[in-house]
């Protein structure tokens, strides 16, 4: 790939401020999904009968990968500071909300709300408070790609870092959201 | 010393007003300010609570005006009085002690400070809007789901306190990373104040722990307002979840309010016993291994639940092995001041006092961890005694430690010596005869949260004896509103060094310039001050 900018590097985590102020957030971030992923493993049971009835565990998969496959396109912006991968992370992720948005509709049509029993309270508050994250996250891509509009040496490696770093975290935590309500419904 | 120029340029905060200071020493005072004036209300509702439990069958409140009180005093107390206090210190003190020019994101640190306080004043407004929250501090369910609390003062309780959290949870990565990566030349993690130590603790504690009830708080939004299950057994939820991520955040809560206060005494006993501290890495281990266990005991708040007796057996056995360190740490204290010359200053009388009150407040914290001891007095005034002993016996008397030791540096002026005496006597009377008759109410049978009781109980007296002590303790506390506010205006002029103290804070002036110090300086020892004031018998280490 060539790179027509020479590249900042990126500086140690263990020396940057920034950037160990943003992993110590994640990890903190990481015990509040824990809470709330251990609430739905909980009331798995009681809801399961509705999860294998009414989840389809095929479409959401194709919309998974396209959260997945955003953090690889995250990985490649980030490395060759490129407005196009970083646009292509957001598109990918704004398809994975769209994903979402469109299930959600459906089971609401179907009845299926945070009020209507166990398994409808679990699902929409694990998987909704990790779409508001995923939005925060395109919130904060988006203010990246506007900083770095035609000022490619403007945005310091740490403002890519701390970015990236979060993002992948979001792409994280619904790999295990993915596996313990969807591919739960398999066993 | 060193000349190594400041690698950051601070915005001249100063001149344009509290509002938009990003200053940490300004957003210290701010904090401070918050958890002064939420501590007297906090009292004033103590004292609303203890004026109606005086004698037996009054009806000096109705018994919804109590359940309010009792829960937003206990809300008020820890999250708003004492968490901002003890915040407020670290603030102002930890960047001086380590020789930093501020904190690692000052303007970060300006919306840590907002947010607390927007939080705060979203639980009080829930007095304008129908009622305050009346379901006590942990707020149980099922009692806080809608079906029993029908109002909005839960809602304000759960929105109150998710902003106030926000706030200290980014207080804590904000004074974390300071302490990891701002501390001067030669200040190495093994030389740092215990202080800051204990304020490091505190913040990996306030990010393991917060985030829970956090997450537990959004849970207990959508049953309420979006109708979900998960603590409503009607709908198939489980009650005991609630308690299980609420304690899991509460425990630790108690460490995170007690550690900073230990590292304010850790601070002034060595100054006044003038002795560097005896076993300094067993004090700042100790702590280490407090928050760890801290994480595993919470349980402990839930004997009486019936989790099973294995479990409770367990929670038991490593409720008492905290007491291991902290023996350890009050072993640490004792053998500093043997030996010292010791200068009974009113800072140092309250550091004395919080190792003699705080031990009765552990040592019956440890029968309590004693399962058959719990089910016996379980949601009992031994249990209101036993936390007071620890938060206001412990906490509160190390806080007053630490205000009278730093007012100085503060201010430029030190506090009255002779209303601190009145100060701290009236305080040591006035707690002990609020706290200590009511281990015998508890054990007597008294339960906690009642709003009156039948003369026949015969508790009468001893709640009588408690209320007195408690307007005691309001008289001491307006001997200190006087002390502050006559010192701030013509108090002594303390000068940079009042107490001949050993670490970097007071190395500069009283109080200190915008931008801390004139140039970084660079340490060698655990007692930087100390080492540049006798450099003929610097410390080793």
């Amino acid at each position: 790939m060539s790179r027509a900018v020479s590249l900042e590097r990126s500086p140690r985590i263990v020396e940057d401020r920034v950037l160990l102020g943003v992993v110590i957030f994640i990890a903190s971030e990481s015990v509040f999904f824990l809470a709330i992923v251990l609430a739905y493993v909980a009331y798995r049971d009681a809801g399961l009968a509705t999860a294998k009835a009414n989840l389809d565990v095929g479409r959401t998969a194709i919309f998974s990968i396209a959260l997945f496959a955003s953090s690889g396109t995250m990985a490649v912006a980030g490395r060759t500071r490129s407005r196009a991968w970083l646009a292509a992370t957001m598109i990918l992720g704004a398809i994975f909300l769209a994903g979402q948005g469109s299930e959600y509709a459906r089971l609401l049509s179907e009845g299926i709300g945070p009020g209507s029993a166990l398994f409808g309270t679990t699902f929409f508050t694990l998987t909704g408070l990790h779409g508001v994250h995923v939005l925060a996250g395109l919130v904060a891509l988006a203010a990246l790609f506007t900083a770095h509009l035609g000022r490619a040496r403007a945005v310091g490696a740490v403002a890519w870092d701390a970015v990236s770093f979060y993002w992948h975290f979001v792409d994280a935590v619904w790999v295990v959201v993915f596996s313990v309500v969807y591919l739960g419904t398999l066993l | 010393m060193t000349a190594i120029p400041l690698w950051v340029r601070r915005p001249a905060a100063e001149r344009v007003g509290w509002l938009r200071t990003v200053d940490h020493k300004e957003i210290g005072v701010l904090y401070i300010g918050m958890g002064v004036a939420f501590f007297a209300l906090g009292g004033l509702e103590a004292l609303l609570l203890r004026a109606q439990l005086a004698t037996p069958e009054a009806t000096l409140v109705d018994p919804e005006t109590f359940n309010q009180a009792f829960t937003v005093h206990g809300v008020t107390m820890i999250l708003l009085a004492v968490v901002p206090l003890l915040v407020g210190f670290a603030n102002y003190m930890v960047p001086l002690m380590i020789g930093a020019p501020d904190v690692a994101f000052p303007r970060l640190n300006a919306l840590s400070f907002w947010l607390s306080l927007v939080g705060g004043i979203v639980l009080y407004f829930s007095f304008l809007a129908g009622g305050a929250p009346d379901t006590g501090w942990f707020s149980y369910a099922p009692l806080s789901e809608r079906a029993f609390a029908p109002g909005t003062g839960v809602d304000y309780y759960i929105l109150g306190l998710a902003v106030n959290g926000a706030g200290t949870i980014i207080g804590a990565i904000n004074l974390a990373v300071t302490i990891l990566l701002m501390r001067c030349p030669g200040m190495a993690i093994s030389r740092v104040p215990l202080f800051v130590w204990m304020t490091l603790v505190t913040s990996v504690l306030i990010l393991g722990a917060y985030p829970a009830l956090t997450a537990a708080l959004v849970m207990l939004l959508v049953d309420r307002q979006l109708g979900g299950h998960f603590f409503d057994p009607a709908g198939g939820g489980q009650a005991v979840l609630w308690q299980h991520l609420f304690w899991f955040f509460g425990h630790p809560e108690v460490y995170i309010m007690v550690l900073p206060a230990m590292g304010m005494i850790s601070e002034v006993i060595p100054v006044f016993s003038r002795k560097p501290i005896f076993g300094y890495g067993f004090v700042a281990g100790s702590s280490v291994a407090i928050a760890f266990l801290s994480f595993g005991v919470w349980a402990h708040h839930m004997f009486a639940v019936g989790l099973g007796d294995t479990e409770n057996a367990i929670f038991g056995a490593t409720s008492m092995l905290i007491a291991i360190p902290t023996g350890v740490k009050v072993f640490n204290w004792i053998a500093t001041m043997v030996g010292g010359r010791l200068r009974m200053t009113t800072a140092m009388l309250f550091a004395v006092g919080f190792i003699a009150m705080f031990v009765i407040g552990g040592l019956s914290g440890v029968s309590l961890a004693v399962v058959p001891i719990d089910l016996a007095v379980t949601d009992s005034y031994y249990v209101v005694a036993h936390l007071h002993y620890v938060l206001f016996g412990g906490t509160m008397l190390g806080i007053f430690a630490g205000a009278y030791y730093w007012f100085p540096k503060m201010t430029g002026r030190l506090l009255s010596e002779r209303l601190g005496r009145w100060h701290f006597w009236l305080t040591f009377a006035g707690f002990n005869l609020t706290f200590l008759p009511q281990h015998w109410l508890g054990a007597a049978g008294m339960p906690r949260r009642v709003f009156t009781y039948a003369a026949s109980t015969g508790w009468g007296p001893l709640n009588f004896i408690s209320t007195i002590g408690a307007a005691i303790l309001a008289v001491a506390m307006v001997v200190f509103f006087v002390n502050l506010f006559r010192s701030l205006r013509s108090g002594e002029i303390a000068g940079d060094d009042p107490w001949d103290a050993f670490t970097l804070e007071w190395s500069t002036t009283s109080p200190p310039p915008p931008e801390n110090f004139a140039s970084i300086p660079a340490v060698t020892g655990r007692r930087p001050l100390w080492d540049r004031k006798h450099p003929e018998a610097r410390d080793k280490r």
